[in-house]
């Protein structure tokens, strides 16, 4: 009997060990790093709090920190939208359940292939002599290419919301495909009209699976510089693409201060959102 | 059910739907074009002639920058650790939270925190924890855990999926017929969850090889794949950075296409099975 006791323990220690080592011991490296000294070549220990008054102060941070609030604001309304019309037209007027399940995964397979490409792939697209930029002179809209599609923040945002709708569709189409029908039905025999419906019915049934798409989709955006340093071409900031260019110049103290101010406001955003919403049956 | 009629909000969605999927593929498709290009051509359409002459020059020539070859391997390899580990791994973790044990809260709490920390956060974290620790870096050991961090916890959602949906009346079935709980378990229940193993399996190895943020500042002095193109991004102005996009998404989408069909003939054998 005491074996069966400790059987899920077992089953649970890889997964234990392997977060305590890649996950809580390098936060907490982070974490204690944020209060050491550093100058040009080296970091050394120390209990200062430069790392964080530098950070604060800077009117720098505060401007890169608006815009990437900006951005993960845009693309979080963005993806929403688009994510929730494309899950509900799967759950909701494809009928059979095979279709259903092709065309999820035509919406998946992209996820598993890699970002980087997905992003060079918007290059020949969106480009100075780009196939949108010709395609709009030859039809004679405009007659100078247009420069704001390559390199910008409109490229960012872009690339993000092609990047992460999946994240919204995923978990917003589970929550519509555990609806009851019966419920829906109901609404109708009651003179509900479709949009009665889509208000009082489906969203607030489908609440917890836009919280949890909204938490991805919010988290990867704030943390992204990938993105942002290749889509703006280096013209725009984030606070990761900051972070990345401190880690360049082998300020680690100042990156760590900055990653953890990150971390506190993710998790801020995550505690809110959870706030609103009770995801707990969901899982 | 099917004979209701279509109303106008159908047509709409399904205008939609297809622009989102064409919104999906569109870009990746001028590059699978432009990847033919002409020996003479450039990085945007028009298309100078049609030739092979990138993908000769991606796989049989020098590069002037990066070891192709080599990033490649060891992110296969990388992948197929990582895919091991998190099929293994999501299992019996799965398996534990089944029942209930001291500490599962925290435990599930902290695979959700995985997957929502920043991933330059992970980067900077281990990088630091083995400066810090006096260990060197390398994609196998440091940038293996990192990528760790990102495919557990995809591994262990699906895995909670599964076994809610679960039911529990064939291993008491299996118990009652005298079954061992290792029996019940080979015989009864890792033939049922298979079909979803193969998926955190896909899940595991794609995530991995397409990995990244994570693997920046973890993986040592050898670079992986996607950091070896992103190299490539900032001083290869030849289609040759479209060929080797061609390559290396058709080389997911092939290994996507084999996890399908596998599950895809586990569920027909076993459908085949319960009938006969």
């Amino acid at each position: 009997m005491t074996l069966s006791r400790i059987v899920p323990y077992l089953q649970a220690t890889p997964l234990t060990l392997i977060l305590a080592a890649f996950l809580v011991l390098p936060i907490a490296t982070i974490v204690m790093v944020s209060f050491w000294d550093y100058d040009s070549i080296q970091i050394f220990p120390a209990f200062v709090f430069t790392n964080y008054e530098e950070t604060i102060t800077s009117p720098v941070t505060w401007s890169t920190y608006l815009n990437t609030l900006k951005y993960a604001g845009i693309v979080w309304a963005l993806t929403l939208a688009i994510g929730f019309w494309v899950a509900y037209y799967l759950a909701f007027h494809i009928r059979s359940a095979t279709m259903q399940m092709v065309l999820f995964l035509v919406c998946t397979i992209p996820f598993l292939t890699s970002n980087i490409i997905r992003m060079i792939s918007w290059i020949p697209f969106l480009g100075r002599n780009g196939l949108l930029n010709q395609t709009l002179m030859t039809m004679g809209v405009i007659d100078q290419p247009l420069e704001f599609l390559l390199f910008s923040d409109f490229a960012v945002v872009l690339a993000m919301v092609h990047l992460y709708t999946l994240f919204m569709v995923t978990p917003i189409f589970n929550t519509l495909m555990r609806i009851d029908r019966a419920l829906i039905e109901a609404a109708r025999d009651a003179g509900a009209s479709a949009f009665q419906i889509l208000t009082n019915v489906i969203i607030p049934l489908a609440k917890p699976g836009i919280a949890i798409g909204s938490i991805f989709v919010v988290t990867l955006v704030m943390g992204d510089f990938i993105t942002v340093r290749f889509m703006s071409g280096g013209q725009s900031a984030s606070v990761g693409l900051m972070m990345a260019n401190q880690i360049a110049l082998l300020q680690y103290p100042a990156a760590a201060a900055n990653a953890v101010i990150l971390l506190a406001l993710v998790l801020l955003m995550v505690a809110a959102i959870l706030r609103i919403v009770n995801i707990r049956k969901e899982l | 059910m099917n004979s209701e009629k279509r109303g106008p909000g159908f047509y709409v969605l399904t205008a939609f739907f297809v622009l989102f999927v064409l919104f999906l593929y569109g870009p990746m498709t001028t590059i699978f074009i432009l990847s033919f290009q002409g020996p003479n051509g450039g990085l945007t359409f028009p298309m100078n002639g049609v030739s092979l002459r990138w993908f000769e020059n991606l796989l049989f020539e020098q590069q002037a920058v990066g070891d192709f070859g080599g990033a490649f391997s060891r992110s296969l390899l990388l992948g197929l650790m990582a895919m091991l580990t998190t099929v293994v791994v999501s299992l019996l973790a799965g398996l534990a939270f089944r029942r209930r044990f001291l500490g599962s809260g925290p435990l599930f709490y902290l695979t959700i925190a995985s997957l929502i920390v920043p991933s330059i956060l992970i980067s900077l974290g281990i990088g630091l924890a083995f400066n810090v620790l006096g260990l060197e870096p390398a994609w196998y050991s440091s940038g293996f855990g990192a990528h760790l961090t990102w495919t557990l916890p995809f591994g262990l959602l699906i895995m909670f999926a599964v076994f809610n949906r679960f039911n529990p009346a064939y291993e008491e079935a299996a118990r009652d017929l005298g079954a061992s709980p290792w029996q019940t378990f080979a015989h009864v229940v890792l033939p049922i969850i298979l079909p979803s193993l193969i998926g955190v399996g896909l899940f595991g190895f794609t995530l991995s090889y397409d990995e990244f943020a994570r693997t920046l500042m973890t993986s040592g002095s050898f670079n992986t794949l996607p950091l070896e193109i992103y190299g490539m991004t900032t001083n290869v102005t030849t289609p040759v950075l479209y060929a080797l996009g061609t390559v290396t998404t058709l080389f997911s989408m092939g290994v996507i296409l084999i996890a399908l069909v596998m599950i895809a003939v586990l569920r027909k054998r076993r459908a085949r099975r319960l009938a006969g």
